[in-house]
Order: structure tokens, then sequence, then C-alpha cells
């Protein structure tokens, strides 16, 4: 299995102290090398289950499994590092550093991982994405779709064994959206990458074998009954 | 990409605020380099590299009066010695140079109004400071200071006044600012080279010319009664002194008679009737400096002082004072300069948040975020004061020739003081500490919040 959550429970605090149930999953999981989408109403907590998966955020209860280990009762940089080595993220909103070229975009993606950074390989990436000519750009002066791509390249940059995509083709012009899908699914066939992508747009779903509705899965109530870690 | 390579990224991304704030530090640590380096020049000039002997022997009085006026020119002199104490001096058998000096005449205001000093060939002879002898960079066929009225002058004046050797000028008498103006006309047999040192200000005349001067000769009665009080307590010299001045009371007195007014004046004045203003002694020892400095203390109308001690003491006192409020000036500089590194690095972290936030999902941990928002300010300190210090130098370097022109202070714009060792170590500090409340910031970014930012 690439991701299997277990029990998983979160809620919020609310500023006026009540507790905001947002996760109730009892189980959910993904085989490595599948590719999912995942459509829910705005507000049904997919932006957190997705924060949940990566480890930015941690769950009142439950298991978070990624490629084999439990990353939910990890300390902070353990599991930032695991995020970094076995995670790979694709924004809506593409999230480049805007001081960095599309090359440095992708070898920033290797740094923080603790491996020895690959130029080679993130070239190869960006040539993968199509954007051979468009190394040392930086993202200010390339097209919203070149610079999902570049996002995709850095996404793969160390491998991971999942890869979370948010929504990656909301922001990108209709001509692009077919390509940027592909990309991101062949890529990840490519890499046996597991794919997770949370979408909104059914044209996009009905692409995906699987389609998960996060309410099939995702009880928020359940969250009421449990005690926060 | 390592963390420092990210942080200049940063810097770059920022690009004019990264600039003006380095320059805020490069101004500080240029002025702090500036000031080291006039520092150094002020320090060489009032220590002991400012002359190559043990004691400077006058009249007695203040200790920094003697050594203002004797070695540095700037003050007018106590009181006048007897030229016969010199011989006394050279007696002692542990002397082994006294150079004897005469002040109080100047050259005229058109002319710089540079003070005056009657010596002897002995002067040029001897090291001016330890290991430095005069040289001449320009030089008349005569040897130098042969004939009476033969003058030898320092760098800056010839400069200032456009004169070389062969030239010839007039001198005024008693003060900087008198009217009174000699009739000699002195001539210029050498220039000499640049020395730092208040010789490059000097212009030096025969003594023996000096006794010639109008106004230089004393009534023999107001002569004698300045021996009979130097002497007091030595009779033998007392005696010497005044068969002399009865020999030159009788010449002045027959020149009366046969309608000579010059008679019993000018080149054949006996010793009684000179004086001098002070005498640069070189000991064979420091060990007998000691001992004539001590045995001067009790009871002798002369006394010697290290050349060093009052300088030193003033420089303590009140010059380093100074100094010290002028370092502390420019700290503050500095220190401000960092404040803005922190007001324009806080300032930033806002817009940085979502910058932070996407290197935290990519994997980036609390402390690599924080170390670089470090790096980023130390980089701006380290940076903006390597400029500074290049710049301080380079100003230093560029303006020695002219500053040395215009006060005779030798800038060493290459010299390197010890304290701008600590300079850096100093910066790199100031930059770890403005950085760190940003980069606290930057640690405590929520990554989800960050990103939805």
């Amino acid at each position: 299995m690439s991701l299997v959550l277990e029990d998983v429970r979160k809620s919020y605090i609310e500023p006026d102290g009540n507790r905001l149930p947002v996760l109730g999953i009892e189980r959910y999981e993904l085989v490595q090398g599948e590719q999912a989408a995942l459509v829910g109403s705005s507000g049904g907590g997919k932006t957190t289950l997705l924060n949940v998966i990566s480890g930015i955020l941690i769950p009142d209860t439950g298991q978070v499994i990624v490629a084999g280990k439990d990353i939910a009762p990890l300390p902070e940089p353990t599991r930032d590092r695991y995020r970094a080595m076995r995670i790979g993220f694709v924004f809506q909103t593409f999230n480049l550093l805007p001081a960095f070229t599309a090359l440095e975009n992708v070898l920033l993606g290797m740094s923080f991982s603790g491996r020895p950074v690959d130029k080679e390989f993130a070239v190869s990436l960006l040539e993968r994405v199509g954007l051979q000519h468009r190394l040392n750009h930086l993202p200010q002066r390339m097209s919203v779709g070149e610079q999902q791509r570049v996002s995709v390249a850095r996404s793969m940059a160390n491998r991971p064994a999942l890869l979370l995509a948010d929504e990656p083709t909301a922001n990108v012009d209709p001509a692009n959206q077919d390509l940027i899908l592909n990309l991101v699914k062949d890529t990840c066939k490519e890499h046996n990458v597991t794919l997770l992508m949370v979408t909104h747009a059914l044209e996009v779903a009905n692409t995906f074998n699987r389609i998960d509705k996060l309410s099939d899965f995702n009880h928020p109530d359940l969250a009421n009954s449990e005690v926060s870690r | 990409m390592n963390l420092l390579s990210i942080a200049w990224k940063s810097v770059q991304q920022r690009r004019l605020a990264s600039l003006l704030t380095a320059l805020n530090v490069a101004l500080g640590v240029t002025m702090m380099v500036l000031l080291l380096v006039i520092s150094g020049a002020i320090n060489g000039v009032f220590n002991q590299k400012s002359i190559a002997y043990h004691l400077i022997v006058g009249a007695r009085g203040s200790d920094l009066q003697l050594v203002l006026s004797s070695v540095f020119r700037v003050e007018p002199p106590i009181a006048n010695l007897p030229y016969m104490y010199l011989e006394d001096l050279r007696k002692n058998s542990q002397v082994d140079v006294a150079v004897p000096l005469a002040f109080g005449d100047f050259t005229k205001p058109e002319h710089g109004s540079f003070p005056i000093v009657g010596t002897t060939e002995a002067y040029f002879e001897n090291e001016y400071t330890p290991d430095q002898k005069f040289q001449v960079v320009q030089q008349a066929e005569t040897r130098r200071m042969t004939g009476v009225y033969d003058a030898v002058i320092g760098s800056y004046v010839a400069s200032t006044n456009g004169w070389k050797a062969g030239d010839h000028f007039s001198i005024v008498h008693g003060s900087a600012d008198s009217e009174t103006t000699h009739d000699e006309q002195f001539t210029i047999v050498a220039v000499l080279r640049q020395t730092g040192t208040p010789n490059d200000r000097s212009v030096f005349l025969n003594l023996e010319a000096v006794y010639t001067l109008d106004g230089h000769q004393k009534p023999v009665a107001e002569v004698e009664e300045r021996l009979r009080d130097f002497y007091g307590s030595d009779p033998e010299r007392l005696q010497t002194a005044l068969t002399q001045l009865g020999d030159v009371r009788a010449r002045r007195a027959k020149g009366q008679e046969i309608g000579d007014p010059e008679m019993g004046y000018g080149l054949d004045t006996p010793d009684a009737m000179k004086e001098i203003t002070a005498i640069y002694v070189r000991m064979k020892s420091d060990l007998s400096a000691f001992s004539l400095h001590s045995r001067l203390k009790g009871g002798s109308k002369a006394m010697a002082v290290n050349p060093i001690q009052p300088i030193k003491k003033l420089m303590d006192n009140i010059l380093g004072n100074i100094q010290k409020i002028l370092v502390v000036l420019t700290a503050m500089i500095i220190a401000v300069s960092g404040i803005s590194i922190f007001v324009s690095i806080y300032n930033s972290m806002s817009d940085r948040k979502r910058d932070i936030g996407i290197m935290r999902a990519l994997g980036a941990r609390r402390s690599s975020v924080f170390s670089i928002v470090l790096a980023e300010s130390t980089v701006l300190c380290l940076g903006g004061g390597l400029l500074g210090w290049l710049f301080g130098h380079i100003i230093a370097i560029t303006c020695a020739p002219y500053v040395s022109a215009r006060t005779g202070l030798l800038l060493d714009g290459w010299a390197v003081n010890p304290w701008e060792f600590v300079l850096f170590p100093v910066l790199l500090i100031l930059g770890a500490l403005v950085g760190f409340l940003p980069a606290l910031t930057a640690y405590r970014t929520n990554v989800a919040d960050a990103l939805n930012s």
C-alpha cells in the first residue's frame, strides 16, 4: 500500500473555543501506482486531508501511513524530511518561488530531502515537461501553463512514492488543462507514483478510473467523540 | 542548493532594499575604517615614533608645553636655557648626542607662518625617528647649512610656498602674527623629503644665524641676571660666564665710544650671551636616560622630559577620550544600520510568508527556514561591512596624498588596524542579532495558513 488512512480524526478549535470537526475517516487507502481523483464540496475538508496526508498537519487520532510508515506520531523534523523524500506536491497556484529560475525551483525541491542535489535529473524532468528551453527563466517570465509544468517537474524531483495534486488545472487555461492533466498522470505512471488529485471539475475527475467522493468516506461527526492528540 | 544560496536568492529578490541596507552598513564601516586609519596616523605622530631621542631638556615649566613646543612646534616655548648648559650636558659621559634648538621666529604670514628652528648639522645627521634619517630631495651645490644664512626646509613648507633650493626668504620676529621682519635673507640649500612629522612644517636655520638677528641679543645686564639665577649654585660656571659677559660689556662700550654699533654683537658672540630653547638628548642607555631625568628633577633650573610621556598622558586624557567618543558614535551608526536591516527583513516577512510556506511544504524544516533568514541578515551585514571596509581603505589611499600635503599627517591607507579584525566578528554577531526575530517569525510560520495566504 502506498497510502493508508486508519481511523483518522481531525478537528479545529474555533475562536469561541468550540471544536469544529473536519475529518472523520475510518479507512482510506491507495495502492502503489494507483491514481485517484478526490472530489468534494468546498469546505468539505479536502485541503485539510491533503495537509494531514503530507504531514503538514497531524491528525487528532489515527494512523497516516505513507509508503509503509505511519507519519502521524513522528516528530516534526522527521515528518518534514519524510515529506521531502516521499511526497510530491502540485498546488493549484503553482507556488513557485519567484526569485528562482525554473531549474532552481526544481533543485530547491531536492535541497530539503537531505540527498545530494541531482542537477541532471532536474534538467531531465524539465525536459520531460517540455521546458528544456526555459531552464533559466524566472516564473514571472513564464505563462501560467509553463509555471504549472515547472511545478509538476518539481513535485517529481525527489522520486516520491505519493503525489498530492490540489486542483492543478484550476488556474490553467483550457488549452493547457489537458496538457497538465496528462503530464501529471503520465509522469506518475512512468515513475510508478501513487496519485491523489483533488478536483472540483467533473471533466477532470472523469479522466480517472477511480473517483472518490470525500463525503463517502469522511464523517466529521466521528471526530466529536475523540480526544485530541 | 544550500541554505546560503537560497538566502542569497532572497537578497537578490529584494535587490533595492538589500542594496540600501547593505550601503547603510557600509557607510558605518567606512567611517569606522577611516577613523581607525586617522587614529593610527595620529597615534603614530604622537607616540614614540615621533622622535628618536631619549629626553628633551628645557627650562623648568610644563612638561607638555616643552614637548609640544620643541617636538611638535605647536606651542610657544616656555623660556630659554643658557647655551653654556649644552656644554655642561655634553660633559656628561652618558650623553651620546645633544642637539641644541632655538625657537621663536616664523616665516612671514604670507609664507605660511611656519616655525623657525635654529639648530646645527647634528640635527640632520641623527635619526629623527627610530631608524629614520632625513633625506634630501633637492639640494643646492653647497653642503647644507654651512653658510650662516643657509636654510633647510621641510617638504610641506616647500610645497606650500613653491620654494626650491636656491630660493631666498626672510622671517618675522617673535610670533606668527608679528609684523617685525628681520632684514636678513636666508637661502634654501636643501628641501627635506616628507617625514610625516612636524619637521615637514619647519624651517631650519643655522643656530649661529639666530644670534645675529635683530632683537635676539639681549642687554648684558639682563643676561647676567639670568645666568646668576641659573648658575647660582655653581660659582665656577657662573664665574666663567661673568668673565665672558665682562668682555662683551667692554666691547659694546668701546663700540659706542668709537661709533661702531655692531661691536660686541654678531657672530663673535661668546657662549655666555647665547641662549637656546631646548636640547634633544640621546643617552648611551635607557638607564642613563632615566638617571639624568631623575637628577634634573631635584634643584636644577633645567628639566628633562621624556618626549613620549606627556603626550601619552594628553592622548589618554583628552584625545583618547575624543577617539573613544568617535568610535562609540561610529559604532552607533553601525548599530542603527543593523536596525535598518532588521526593519527591512522584518517588514518583508509578511510578503514572504507564502514562500516560507512553500519551502516548508517541500520539506524544509523549521530550523532550515530559520537559518535562511538568519543567513540573509548576516550576508547583508557582512556584505555591507566588506563593502565599507573596501570603501574606507580606498578613500584613505586616495585621500592620503591630499591629507598629507595639507596637514603633514601620513595616512597609510594600506595599513590594517588590528581593530578591523574585530569588526567582522562583530558584524557577524550583529547580523545574527538583527536577523533573530525575523528568523523566529519564519520558524513559527504555520505552513497550512501560509499556503492559503
